[in-house]
């Protein structure tokens, strides 16, 4: 029998995601793919999946499981709570959930989403080449809810030993969300380049998988708010008619007909995804050369993530600080991860 | 052929690339898009993951880890991309509209706005040659060129309640097919039964960018038959040979 991941509760926007589905966005296609690709990658390398395994992608609302078989997984990103049984654990782990146990993530005081995959990934069905859930269209499925059976790629023996996932990437990290200017950025007035990157930026309400709109000093435009459309990239900061930003995410239309002043870098884009409506961020501006180094950079760490072995009821708080006193825990990767 | 137009090369962060010819709406400029974007998919470029043609411009997605920004230019600036229309691959296709009043809900108000009867109105739309400009907003979203000067309006300054599926709507001198049903400040002046996207048919989207549409209009009970029919899975469009 297929293993799967039983649903006990679903925040909702809690979807599939993985890394995206391509190729369509010229018949006016989303994208799609996480929030987050920095934790969305980490938690699949952890357990030596594909770069896209199928990954549940648990909004703020938060996320409840349990399984029939021993199963391998990993969650982590956005400093969400997770407990088993009620025990807490680390923010980012891998583990092995056994029949019986419920697994349960929360939001904790930062951060808007995280990453739940299980070894191997999640073999829900592909639609135009992706597992990805676009809720607006309807394409790669329904939001996951209370009750689903996700089925599980057979796993080959489950490991057995909890550890702790080594990422401090996916730590809060408050330095401005870096971006480059383009393609559109000749269309706004100097005082609005000025502004952009010397005034802070507050998340609004409505954000959501599609665009995070912003509010701060308007930003001007020199020739108008209107453009004939054009391309959009995940990133892109288009200034509507209000003078106001907002940066098209990943579930953003491929399309669009507003300026846009510039780009949020990828390396940075999972940072500004788990911010949360009413925190603030500022805008520093890059260059090319920096915004490839640091994607480049961030790529290598997730590729190179290690565990650290947890033994069983204690928090990972607990543990560094034994590790700190007396060197009891093993610090080594674990010879099973890759 | 047309009159060659030198591009603008315009970054769109570290992972795409924008090809622009212009910043109006113009089938040369648009000529120019449909070929360059054909001479990629001829002679791929290592990196190249996706391009997106618009208006005015071809949006390039790549790799970053396989190529960068001024390698692409480089390579793009080697391709033969003198617009062709008469060797291209555009198709026409036949699409079957209906106008009747119970699925267009603001022709009354287009009538009156631009001192046009509404079968003045149904006949200008009907009878234009378009061509398939862009795909955008939602899966299937089809911008049309090719609307009448008459039948310019310009958009609602606020959006009227959602249009259904597969409406025909004009505003700001373009046409556009729906997909889903959404809010819009633009006029529905009639319907289609075609599903210009259906992920359930093998061909999920029939007609590429650059392709030409014409209109053929239909009663209300064929247009209910053969809604019938796409529900079913058919196609419904024709294409001309």
């Amino acid at each position: 029998m297929a293993a799967h991941l039983k649903v006990i509760r679903a925040g909702p926007g809690t979807t599939i995601q993985d890394s995206g589905r391509f190729h369509w966005q010229r018949f006016g296609v989303t994208p799609s793919g996480p929030m987050d690709w920095a934790a969305f990658r980490t938690v699949n390398q952890v357990l030596g999946n594909a770069q896209d395994a199928g990954t549940i992608e648990i909004s703020i609302g938060g996320f409840e499981a349990e399984t029939e078989v021993p199963l391998d997984l990993a969650f982590g990103g956005g400093g969400f709570l997770w407990t088993r049984d009620g025990k807490a654990l680390s923010s980012a782990m891998r583990i092995t959930l056994r029949p019986g146990e419920r697994l349960a993530g929360k939001p904790g005081s930062r951060g808007a989403w995280a990453y739940l995959s299980v070894k191997g990934g999640f073999d829900t069905p592909i639609e135009m080449g992706s597992r990805s859930t676009h809720l607006r269209s309807g394409i790669g499925g329904r939001m996951i809810q209370a009750g689903d059976n996700l089925p599980v790629f057979p796993q080959s023996g489950a490991a057995g030993r909890d550890a702790r996932v080594e990422a401090p990437w996916l730590d809060r990290d408050a330095r401005p969300i870096r971006m480059l200017l383009g393609p559109q950025d000749d269309y706004f007035t100097a005082d609005a380049h000025t502004l952009l990157f010397s005034e802070a930026f507050t998340l609004m309400a409505s954000a959501d998988r599609m665009a995070y709109r912003l509010n701060g000093p308007k930003i001007e435009h020199a020739l108008g708010f209107n453009i004939v459309s054009d391309g959009i990239a995940l990133g892109a900061i288009q200034i509507g008619g209000d003078g106001q930003p907002l940066v098209l995410m990943a579930d953003h239309q491929p399309t669009g007909g507003y300026p846009k002043i510039g780009s949020v870098i990828k390396a940075d884009i999972g940072r500004l995804a788990q911010m949360r409506p009413g925190e603030t961020c500022r805008f520093a501006l890059c260059s090319m050369a920096e915004a490839r180094a640091a994607l480049f950079t961030l790529e290598d760490k997730i590729a190179a993530v290690t565990t650290r072995a947890a033994a069983a009821g204690f928090s990972s708080e607990i543990l560094r600080t034994l590790n700190l006193i007396d060197g009891v825990v093993d610090t080594r990767p674990d010879p099973l991860d890759q | 052929m047309s009159e060659d137009i030198a591009p603008r090369f315009l970054p769109a962060g570290e992972s795409a690339l924008v090809v622009e010819y212009g910043r109006a709406i113009d089938p040369t400029i648009h000529d120019h898009v449909l070929a360059l974007d054909a001479a990629i998919a001829a002679a791929p470029i290592n990196g190249i993951i996706e391009t997106v043609p618009t208006y005015r411009s071809l949006m390039i997605h790549f790799d970053p880890r396989a190529t960068t920004p001024e390698a692409l230019i480089e390579m793009l600036g080697g391709l033969d991309v003198t617009p062709q229309r008469d060797a291209g691959k555009a198709r026409r296709w036949r699409i079957p509209v209906c106008y009747d009043p119970a699925l267009a809900e603001d022709l009354a108000e287009v009538s009156s706005a631009l001192h046009l009867s509404r079968e003045r109105i149904a006949a200008l739309h009907a009878d234009a040659l378009y061509r398939v400009y862009m795909y955008g907003f939602a899966p299937g979203f089809t911008f049309l060129g090719g609307l009448p000067d008459e039948l310019a309006i310009s958009r609602r300054a606020t959006p009227r309640p959602p249009a259904p599926e597969g409406a025909l709507l004009i505003a700001g001198g373009q046409a556009l097919i729906t997909t889903f049903a959404m809010p819009t400040g633009w006029y529905v002046i009639g319907q289609t039964p075609v599903r210009m996207f259906d992920s359930a048919r093998a061909q999920a989207f029939f007609a590429d960018v650059g392709d030409a549409v014409r209109f053929e209009r239909i009663d209300l009970a064929t247009f209910e038959s053969l809604r019938r029919d796409a529900a079913a899975g058919a196609l419904i469009a024709h294409e001309e040979v």
